[in-house]
């Protein structure tokens, strides 16, 4: 890293604003910060901090609504704030490319992956095109793809979201720019594959000497990968420094909190009362899914295999594994939002899996469910008085029992019991996510899971309603099915845990046992490509 | 439960900070020019419905011989039915039985907009049901829209022109008989809203809560399809006052003897060359009120469709 050239990139007292009306005047408020060759500067941020909309404003992608107010990007010293259109396309690809969050929405899915690539060339370069031909396959080796030919003439639906995400690196670099901003790249994809995009991010980087602007929301990532970090809140800039300095000696309060709100790799301490009652057991439970064509092979999926759990009164049961792991099927069979294929349900020592709708609705309220996406868990049509009262009302309580009680679970969720009139789109992210849980408190369940609930979360705000969840699990008493393809958050919270891999249990056990002496292959790779996994935060 | 914590709530700065103000679809709505466009021209032409008595009309069905084929602005005379002769000024001229044209035209507002607004209605709560049926009992699904797609597959003017002649025409008849052809799509627009819909967190809470399938189908998810229901509702609006029209003037829809605008412009088609102001006035209010549902309709569309919202 030589600090003696201009930096690639330097962004002085950059302002964007916002359209008027928005809670705030500008998206971003006179940042300056810089990206020297061959340095990776992570730009952290909580959602609504502004840190898209710079990469945005440094490729000129701005949308009309968001004009650029002040400041300067200057790219190895050319302003690019001012420059013109033509000059514009001319840099893209050639001087600065960038990468973004959804590998499968940023290609184009009728174009073969190969055409894309040598497009670039194409554009920018007087290559014959046996040159971008031998260009394009040398680009794709290098970012270690198998089998470059075949790559090459494949469309992007045909490789998976990592091979994809390769290939828009691929894209990025073939003209060797001299910046790379990454957009969230990570964001999308499954922890293993993370952990070899960021790999395969850093090698191309120190090879070419590349400036990378890194976009993040992750502190594990940036542990990772970073050289130097910019903490950015509300638009502004709140901390800039040293990787080593901003994770461990955080001076502003804000970054404090951020990292303090970071959950550790370490299990909790708990010793789980192997007598308490049995809440749930599934017992070889099954789901297949079968394509029933009437032309060509059946097709069959087993989404959910033999899987064989418990779950006592006041304990945790953590279910881990990557998408498509299975861990959001045994939910779903457990809540009986589908049918299990084979195998048993056993509810406090009842069989409901295979009983009829109608008996079943007695039973439903013992168990509850908080989903993922708090956007769409809340009926946008109804108030959130209304949804909390739905479950009482259904099971005969009065309309004004269930208003007092919704009342009461408000407060235990931390919320003002005089917003129980207002609708979903009043409320944030994290605050729908507590409205949830009252909702799925009201009807006294013996069992809550918890599917991704807080995955969707800003990691503050995921803190607060993981200690939400465990307050409430301990003081009702709860047995709580906790499924999350997050190991930090898992550690945080489970008494036991089961690792998930192609809808079998690969491993299950008591939270330390399996977190630290893993036994099984998956697991332990697991817990390899947990991101910043031997970084000591600092902070809190 | 246990007694609620008396800790004061959490502040949630952070984040509410951060949380965006939404205006209401309302809101959005009123402020459309589309929608005051076409919303102002409806309310005149509703108004023109309701008062056309009193705008210096004589009743639509009055002739008299001797103003036969009078140009637009002509004074003629006229027999009430009390066989009394009057003096009238034929605004937009008369037609060969000695009719008064503006009486018939402004009377024909109330037949247009009466057929637009119930074909709809009719259309979309046949539709509701279909498409809600077919969208949430699965069972249900396959025979219903096959069905739909065999409707559909006739020309909807065809099975309005068969329908009306088994019924003979009447308001009732012709009503009914537009709205029939318009009920599959109203029926797959719903079924493609309950499919989507009944896949989200908060139908699958309802369930998880044992909430019962129809309050489910009615409460939760009916709601959640009025925006794209209403726009579709405009366009069915605008397509049965063209299908009206169309049917009486080919004969086939409302007895001659009923003033609408179909029938005008057919009694005035023997006489177009000279005498264009038979077809032509009508023609003009048949334009103009499909032009302004249509308009409004895209005016809704743009500011309800979720879709369209995000971009702004």
């Amino acid at each position: 890293m030589s600090t003696s050239q201009t930096p690639v990139l330097e962004v002085r007292n950059l302002s964007i604003a916002l359209p008027p009306g928005s809670d705030r005047a500008t998206a971003v408020q006179e940042v300056s910060f810089s990206v020297n060759r061959g340095e990776i500067v992570c730009l952290v941020g909580e959602s609504g901090s502004g840190k898209s909309v710079i990469a945005q404003g440094m490729m000129g992608l701005l949308p009309k609504v968001l004009p650029v107010l002040g400041g300067t990007i200057l790219l190895e010293g050319e302003d690019i704030t001012t420059a013109s259109a033509a000059r514009l396309r001319e840099l893209r690809a050639t001087r600065m490319s960038m990468i973004f969050q959804e590998p499968m929405t940023a290609l184009n899915p009728v174009m073969s992956c190969g055409d894309q690539i040598d497009e670039v060339l194409r554009e920018h370069t007087r290559l014959s095109p046996e040159e971008r031909r031998r260009k394009v396959l040398d680009v794709v080796r290098e970012v270690l793809l198998p089998d470059p030919e075949r790559i090459v003439a494949s469309y992007p639906h045909q490789l998976s979201g990592g091979q994809r995400q390769r290939i828009m690196i691929a894209m990025a670099l073939v003209l060797e720019p001299v910046l790379l901003i990454a957009d969230e790249p990570t964001t999308a994809l499954d922890v293993t594959t993370q952990a070899q995009i960021l790999r395969l991010v850093q090698e191309l980087q120190a090879r070419h000497g590349t400036g990378v602007l890194f976009i993040t929301h992750d502190f594990g990532v940036v542990a990772e990968i970073a050289h130097r970090v910019a903490v950015l809140r509300l638009g502004g800039l709140v901390e800039l420094g040293d990787k080593h300095e901003v994770l461990k000696r955080p001076q502003h309060d804000y970054t404090k909190m951020l990292i303090g709100s970071v959950p550790t790799l370490e299990p909790r301490q708990t010793t789980p009362d192997a007598s308490a009652p049995l809440v749930l057991e599934t017992r070889g439970l099954d789901k297949t899914y079968r394509d029933r064509a009437w032309f060509g092979k059946r097709r069959e999926v087993h989404a959910a295999s033999e899987v064989t759990l418990q779950v006592r009164r006041g304990q945790t049961l953590g279910i881990v594994g990557e998408s498509g792991s299975g861990k959001s099927t045994v939910a779903r069979c457990v809540v009986r939002l589908i049918d299990p294929s084979a195998g048993e349900i056993r509810l406090g020592g009842e069989d409901i899996a295979t009983l009829s709708a109608r008996h079943l609705r007695p039973l439903r309220k013992r168990v509850q469910i908080v989903f993922q996406d708090p956007y769409r868990s809340l009926n946008p049509r109804r108030t959130v008085g209304e949804a909390i009262i739905e479950g009482p009302v259904n099971y005969g309580l009065s309309r004004d029992a269930a208003l007092a009680r919704a009342r009461q679970l408000m407060e235990l969720v931390r919320m003002d019991p005089g917003a129980l009139d207002r609708y979903p789109h009043q409320f944030s992210g994290g605050q729908r996510q507590r409205l949830c849980i009252a909702r799925a408190l009201a009807v006294e369940p013996e069992l809550l899971i918890a599917d991704e609930a807080v995955s969707a979360l800003d990691v503050s705000v995921q803190a607060q309603v993981l200690a939400l969840l465990e307050e409430i699990r301990e003081r009702l008493n709860l047995a709580m099915l906790f499924i999350t393809h997050d190991l930090r958050v898992a550690s945080q919270v489970c008494d036991h845990v089961a690792v998930m891999s192609s809808g079998k249990v690969v491993e299950y056990g008591e939270a330390n046992e399996v977190f630290l002496r893993p036994k099984h292959e998956y697991t332990k790779a697991l817990f390899a490509a947990a991101p910043g996994k031997d970084f000591v935060f600092g902070g809190g | 439960m246990p007694a609620p914590d008396t800790a004061k709530y959490e502040a949630l700065s952070v984040e509410s900070a951060a949380a965006v103000r939404q205006q209401s679809a309302w809101q959005r709505v009123k402020r459309n020019l589309s929608v005051r466009l076409g919303g102002t021209a409806l309310a005149v032409l509703l108004l023109v419905a309701l008062a056309a008595p009193f705008l210096g009309t004589v009743d639509p069905t009055l002739f008299d011989a001797a103003s036969r084929d009078l140009l637009p602005g002509k004074s003629g005379e006229i027999t009430t039915l009390e066989g009394e002769t009057v003096k009238h000024t034929f605004l937009m001229g008369s037609d060969s039985f000695g009719r008064d044209i503006y009486s018939r035209v402004v009377y024909g507002t109330r037949v247009s907009l009466f057929v637009g607004v119930s074909t709809a209605l009719l259309a979309l709560a046949f539709g509701i049901l279909l498409g809600l049926a077919s969208g949430y009992l699965r069972w249900l699904d396959g025979p219903l829209m096959r069905v739909m797609d065999g409707v559909m597959a006739i020309p909807a003017i065809l099975i309005a022109i068969a329908l009306v002649a088994m019924w003979r025409g009447s308001l009732l008849t012709v009503v009914v008989a537009i709205a029939i052809p318009e009920i599959p799509r109203v029926t797959r627009l719903v079924r493609s809203l309950v499919l989507t819909i009944r896949e989200e967190p908060y139908v699958e809470a309802a369930i998880s809560l044992g909430t019962p399938t129809l309050k489910i189908m009615f409460g939760h998810i009916l709601p959640n399809t009025i925006a794209p229901l209403l726009v579709q509702g405009t366009f069915i609006c605008a397509a049965g006052i063209l299908t009206e029209a169309i049917l009486s003037f080919l004969g086939v829809g409302l007895p001659p003897d009923i003033p609408t605008w179909g029938n005008v412009m057919a009694e005035g088609r023997a006489q177009f060359n000279e005498y264009p102001h038979n077809i032509f006035f009508p023609g003009i209010f048949l334009a103009v009120t499909v032009l302004s549902v249509n308009i409004l309709g895209d005016g809704l569309r743009d500011t309800l469709d979720p879709k369209m919202a995000k971009r702004v």
